[in-house]
């Protein structure tokens, strides 16, 4: 079968996929700070109803959804590198740490303090032997050991 | 019985350069970073979805793996887009291909119909290329 090129016939309102990838990058970009879904709705032109539902075809979550994902992903990063639970939930936009901690555990499975605690000593193992990070057969093809 | 695959090597020209196209453009998560002695790193990421498998950003120089021709042959062949890494899938292809040539990845090819669903392909920084995927089943 001959590939078809997909501009713009099948995607015949190209700039809706713009605003839509712009409320993306504008969520990576402002999730710590207090983001206004409506307003981003408004800003890329979208009814909110028809924001959420051009977002979740693109990404597969709501834009709620997907804030809230960005916002745990980068409250692991924080977290491994030892800042107290409190403050990450500071950093990555929550306002109250209960509320951060019990969407944490929704999410991985873990508290805030145990990921932690995880990582940590995760790091520690590593430090002390950093092949403890690496599949044997690298490590020996690499003459690491 | 093989069940699963954790890792997977991309050959790549330089660590650095990797970490921040694959962490930075692509989104990946960084699972480990290592120092493994003068110069060398174990270096892994996973795709944002997928993070029990890790692509091992490998470096090509001379050394314990490569010797100096080998890595030289090594490093022209990555260059110049020999080596298909992986076919990567996303939820909508359109919007990711749009978002990553917003940040500058170069695309080989632009978003095509194909009878699994869409497809596009794009290199990363050292020359290794990608298939990008959005397919029926994901619809």
């Amino acid at each position: 079968m001959v590939s078809q090129n997909i501009e713009p016939e099948h995607y015949p309102r190209l700039y809706l996929y713009r605003r839509i990838v712009q409320a993306k990058l504008f969520i990576d970009r402002h999730y710590a700070e207090n983001i206004d879904l409506e307003q981003i709705a408004d800003e890329a032109y979208f009814s909110r109803f028809h924001f959420c539902r051009l977002f979740k075809n693109a990404y597969g979550k709501t834009p709620h959804h997907y804030l809230t994902k960005v916002r745990l992903d980068n409250a692991q990063q924080l977290l491994a590198k030892g800042i107290p639970v409190a403050g990450v939930s500071f950093l990555i936009g929550f306002d109250s740490s209960t509320t951060f901690a019990a969407l944490f555990k929704k999410h991985f499975g873990v508290s805030p303090s145990g990921y932690q605690a995880r990582q940590l000593k995760k790091q520690t193992s590593f430090a002390a032997n950093p092949l403890h990070a690496v599949p044997n057969c690298f490590a020996e093809t690499c003459g690491w050991k | 019985m093989i069940t699963k695959v954790t890792h997977m090597c991309v050959y790549v020209l330089d660590q650095d350069s990797a970490y921040d196209f694959y962490v930075n453009k692509l989104g990946f998560k960084v699972h480990t970073d290592v120092p493994m002695g003068p110069g060398a790193r174990w270096l892994t990421v996973t795709p944002p979805e997928q993070p029990e498998l890790e692509l091992t950003l490998f470096p090509v120089r001379e050394g314990n793996v490569f010797d100096a021709e080998t890595a030289r042959t090594m490093t022209d062949l990555v260059k110049k887009g020999t080596f298909g890494a992986a076919v990567f899938t996303c939820h909508d292809l359109m919007a990711t291909y749009e978002e990553l040539k917003g940040k500058g990845v170069e695309f080989k090819k632009a978003p095509t119909k194909e009878f699994y669903g869409f497809e596009a392909s794009f290199k990363d920084d050292s020359g290794n290329w990608f298939s990008l995927a959005q397919l029926n089943h994901e619809q």
